[in-house]
């Protein structure tokens, strides 16, 4: 049971880094917490590169088949580290500004990327549930982590009560597959699944009202409509590098998750769910787009465009098969490079100005042009348009549903497309053509006579290098994706053929 | 030999690509060294483009210059290959002609130098790859790469139309015009994922226009499945061809476009709608296509009338331009509809010459407004008196457009009729009638605008410099170089045509 126990060392080293982030914080000096953001970065650099040399070409079940090591997991292993390490390196200046005790920011964020390893690799529902809660817990404390902006304390609240509301739906549906077919293990769910569809003596209702429960459960997780309404409050409240982390990090996570319960639990019975989740995928990405249509916060257009991204990416899973799963991954590599470049860009935005609001960008692609085009490629990348990755894992995904049959979702998809891009140019219209508002006007006047005040507030007015590096690797990234993504496909196939084999 | 030319193909893609990224590292202040970059890279596109024309075999025929670079493997299959046949050889020498004169009459342009041209460039980029590819996936990206510079360039660079009353913003016509395109784009995106859909009944499914042509031969695609695809493509390739009745992008977004850019949009962009639904939706749906052109002349006629008799009661210099290309797409509509040699040669030799017809107008309207700052007509007058050569130019681009004998427009529209009376007698009659509303608006526009007595405002206008009229007299020569000897051109198009034909011969 325990003999490749050792397989387990990544996600032990990550708790190691966790904690050890937070006791150097104690007796850092405060002119050194910059040290912090280092430790994290290099030390998560350092388990992505141990993980491929541990995992690769690996694929076996560990700890009596509660976790398993395949191509899936160590494919989103790197991908949660990946994700982890931009998202340190894009919020150190961030924090240093807007937020007190970074020991804990930058710990409790390798916490939630440990727990998305352990989803995207539990094949054990108990374990999935149990990983899906630290990664629940870990952004209850992000989202709430501007102490003194009640904005944010609210954001918190919200999410906590949703997310313990909807954990215990989840759990409720655990219990009763667990009461229906008397195991926890997918592979074991599975069997037992095809086994009731096949002799209808042991069919059970309360298999399916338990399916049904977890799936809004989980719907709450990732914000599928009708179950999406805290998803808004929490990413307009939350710090905007929570905001990018939960959109991205959470959503691919639980996605992951999605993925190893219906591609290996609830394989069998995919006539009786393709349907309700095809049209939860159409009502989510509808609502999402419609209502976005409406917002003035950057962040709340954002979080619409990313509920709307939710109904894309469940078009993946009600078309499950290999190509679907192969498109719904490519889809969410996708969907990560052009959001995070998007929030990315907008906490350099908020760095410099310490605003959020969509007419605040009015005149920025002539301010700060770099800035500009990076958040304009990464907006019109999630409207789909090519050269960038958007258009690319777009057509990749709704092509793969077209051939499962399911046409009229893909048809609907990209009418949504082309609603969203209303939105998307709307913001890049502030940018690119509306002229500067009058507050960006002021400073860079009268420098001499401020002394050194002024200068302080110069150097603010420049995104900083860091940030500039990491937002040029997430443009070229979202370029790459969008022009050659043969490379990162093949790794997604093996991903993908682990997944269903 | 075969290398050099498939070298050529590629290159008339990524040279502007490779070029608007190259301009990313330019300086901002380099205004002048980046119109000469641009102006020197348009013109080896242009020699390039000329090059595949003179060089492509139309005794031969068929696809040439084709080569095939694997991009995505299984499970999809998306290949990256090119080839073009007639038709698009005759399409991208006019995108090569109309780039560069294009690039010329940029010149003046003072603000945000580097971006308009870094964008312009990958518009192009876009143009040429629909032009150059057989592959439904790049044809599309390709498509869509051409919409999306759209939006900033007029955006930006543009102009609003303010007549007090009838108000249209630079704003409202760029997000109009994408949103319109897009919106097309919407219909044949479906569309060519039920074609892949349905070609895995077929073998792997694939998005290569060279095996669905063969595979559709052989009668992959049902006659139900044809009927109801086509109408995809027919409509979403239409829109961006001005189709009546989702034509009203098209004045709207040509208006509020910077000079140049209108030139590419009017003069070359329509054209892809048109290409797109001989080149996708004719060959790959042939009998949808026989059953749904008679919808299509239908359509195609009212655009020629509706667009003529819209663009006779406006004010400004270039809604009439903008009415005036969509009823010529009426004709190179109808023109397709035929389903005939006569017909669909002329309406390829159509697209071919209101392409550069209206480049010519919106280029010397784009002349006249940087000296004048007004397009409304009731206001100039008799601006033949300082700008000559200008408004010369103007009168033979207009001249072209209604059909004079020895300009290019006047062989393309006998041939596209000449083809429509073989087919449909009472939908000729109106096309011609509405064919020589042409006149009715062009004449007068001229009378009200250029001649007549000289407003003492306009007293101190300046003629064309010599550059601008370089530019001009480019287009000015192919057009009259056609219009007195189409062989050249004709052949090649006629080579592209009969293949296509040939798919409907026995439907």
């Amino acid at each position: 049971m325990t003999e490749n126990i050792h397989l387990l060392l990544p996600e032990a080293l990550l708790a190691v880094l966790a904690i050890k982030v937070l006791a150097i914080d104690l007796f850092l000096p405060v002119r050194f917490k910059d040290l912090l953001v280092w430790i994290s970065a290099l030390g998560m650099t350092g388990i992505l590169v141990f993980s491929i040399w541990l995992l690769w070409g690996i694929d076996t079940p560990l700890y009596g088949g509660l976790v398993r090591a395949d191509g899936f997991t160590l494919f989103f292993k790197g991908f949660f580290l990946i994700l982890g390490i931009v998202t340190v390196l894009a919020s150190r200046d961030y924090v240093n500004k807007h937020l007190k005790n970074p020991g804990e920011f930058y710990s409790i964020v390798i916490m939630a990327i440990l727990a998305m390893s352990i989803m995207a690799s539990a094949v054990e529902i108990l374990t999935a549930y149990i990983a899906l809660e630290l990664m629940s817990f870990s952004f209850y404390i992000l989202v709430s982590f501007a102490l003194n902006n009640p904005k944010s304390n609210e954001a918190g609240l919200k999410y906590i009560l949703i997310g313990a509301f909807s954990s215990a739906i989840l759990l409720y549906g655990i219990s009763l597959l667990y009461g229906a077919v008397g195991v926890t293990h997918f592979d074991s769910i599975a069997k037992e699944i095809s086994n009731a569809m096949e002799n209808s003596d042991s069919f059970s209702p309360t298999l399916w009202v338990g399916m049904g429960l977890i799936l809004v459960g989980l719907g709450f997780k990732i914000a599928a409509v009708p179950f999406h309404m805290w998803a808004p409050d929490t990413y307009e409240g939350a710090p905007l590098p929570v905001t990018a982390f939960l959109s991205v990090g959470s959503k691919i996570a639980a996605f992951a998750l999605v993925m190893r319960l219906f591609g290996q639990a609830f394989a069998p019975s995919i006539d009786q769910w393709q349907m309700i989740v095809a049209t939860m995928s159409a009502l989510t990405m509808t609502i999402g787009n419609v209502v976005a249509i409406a917002q003035k916060n950057l962040k709340r257009l954002l979080a619409y465009s990313s509920i709307a991204h939710v109904g894309f990416m469940l078009m993946g899973i009600a078309a499950l098969s290999l190509i679907g799963i192969e498109a719904l991954i490519l889809y969410l590599v996708g969907y990560a490079l052009s959001s995070m470049t998007v929030f990315v860009g907008l906490i350099a935005f908020y760095n410099m100005t310490g605003r959020e609001n969509i007419d605040d960008l009015g005149g920025l692609a002539v301010r700060h042009p770099f800035i500009a085009a990076a958040i304009a490629s990464g907006l019109i990348s999630l409207g789909g348009l090519p050269f960038f990755a958007g258009f690319t894992v777009k057509f990749y995904l709704f092509t793969a549903v077209g051939t499962q049959g399911l046409l009229w979702l893909a048809g609907l998809a990209i009418f949504n497309s082309l609603i969203s891009l209303y939105y998307y140019l709307m913001v890049v219209r502030q940018m690119y053509i509306e002229p500067s508002p009058e507050w960006a006007k002021e400073p860079a006047n009268d420098v001499a006579t401020k002394g050194i005040q002024k200068t302080m507030d110069r150097i603010e007015h420049k995104p900083t290098l860091l940030i500039t590096t990491v937002l040029t690797v997430l443009v070229l990234g979202v370029v790459f994706v969008g022009i050659y993504p043969s490379p990162i496909l093949d790794m997604i196939k093996s991903a993908s053929q682990a997944l269903l084999t | 030999m075969e290398d050099i030319k498939v070298i050529a193909l590629l290159l008339t893609i990524f040279l502007p690509a490779g070029a608007g990224t190259l301009l990313i590292f330019f300086p901002k202040n380099w205004g002048s060294q980046i119109k000469w970059f641009s102006a020197v890279i348009s013109g080896i596109t242009l020699a390039i483009t000329l090059y595949i024309f003179s060089v492509y075999d139309y005794e031969k025929g068929g696809f040439q210059f084709e080569g095939s670079y694997n991009w995505l493997t299984q499970p999809i299959n998306i290949n990256f290959s090119l080839g073009i046949d007639g038709i698009s050889t005759a399409m991208l020498l006019l995108t090569g002609i109309v780039m560069f004169s294009g690039v010329l009459l940029t010149w003046n342009l003072e603000r945000r130098v580097k971006e308009f041209f870094i964008l312009f460039m990958f518009l192009l980029s876009g143009v040429f790859g629909v032009f150059a590819v057989r592959d439904l996936f790049f044809l599309f990206f390709f498509y869509e790469l051409a919409v999306l510079p759209m939006y900033p360039l007029i955006g930006i660079w543009g102009s609003s139309s303010d007549f007090g009353t009838f108000l249209r913003t630079k704003e409202y016509g760029a997000m109009k015009l994408v949103l319109y395109l897009v919106g097309g784009s919407v219909l044949v995106w479906i569309g060519i994922i039920g074609v892949y859909a349905a070609s895995s009944d077929f073998g792997t499914p694939t998005f290569s226009l060279e095996t669905l042509s063969v595979i559709s031969e052989q009668g992959a695609f049902s006659h139900d499945f044809q009927l109801f695809f086509f109408p995809l493509f027919m409509i979403g390739f239409g829109i961006l061809a001005g189709l009546w009745p989702f034509h009203t992008w098209s004045p709207d977004g040509h208006v509020a476009a910077p000079t140049s850019v209108s030139m590419v949009h009017a003069g070359v962009l329509m054209k892809l709608g048109a290409y797109g639904i001989i080149r996708v939706g004719m060959t790959i749906l042939p009998e949808g296509a026989q059953d749904w052109m008679p919808a299509l002349i239908v359509f195609g006629t009212i655009n020629v009338i509706y667009g003529a008799v819209a663009a006779m009661s406006q004010r400004d210099l270039k809604y009439v331009v903008g009415y005036s290309s969509v009823s010529h797409m009426g004709i190179v509509l109808m023109g397709i509809a035929t389903l005939n040699p006569m017909g669909m040669g002329g309406a390829v030799l159509q697209m071919f010459s209101h392409g550069i017809m209206t480049a010519l107008f919106f280029g010397v309207v784009g002349i006249i407004y940087e000296r004048t700052h007004t397009r409304d007509i009731t206001v100039l007058g008799g601006l033949a008196k300082k700008m000559g050569i200008t408004v010369s130019f103007f009168a033979i681009a207009g001249m072209a457009s209604l059909g004079l004998p020895g300009l290019s427009g006047f062989i393309a529209e006998v041939l596209v009729f000449v083809g429509v009376f073989q087919e449909y007698v009472p939908l000729a009659i109106l096309g011609i009638i509405g064919a020589l509303l042409t006149a009715v608006y062009i004449l007068r526009l001229l009378s009200r605008a250029f001649f007549g007595p000289l407003d003492p405002k306009w007293e101190d206008l300046k003629d064309a410099t010599p550059r601008e009229m370089g530019a001009t007299s480019l287009l000015v020569f192919v057009l009259i170089f056609v219009g007195l000897w189409p062989a050249p051109l004709m052949n090649v198009i006629n080579s592209g045509v009969s293949d296509l034909l040939s798919r409907f011969v026995g439907l």
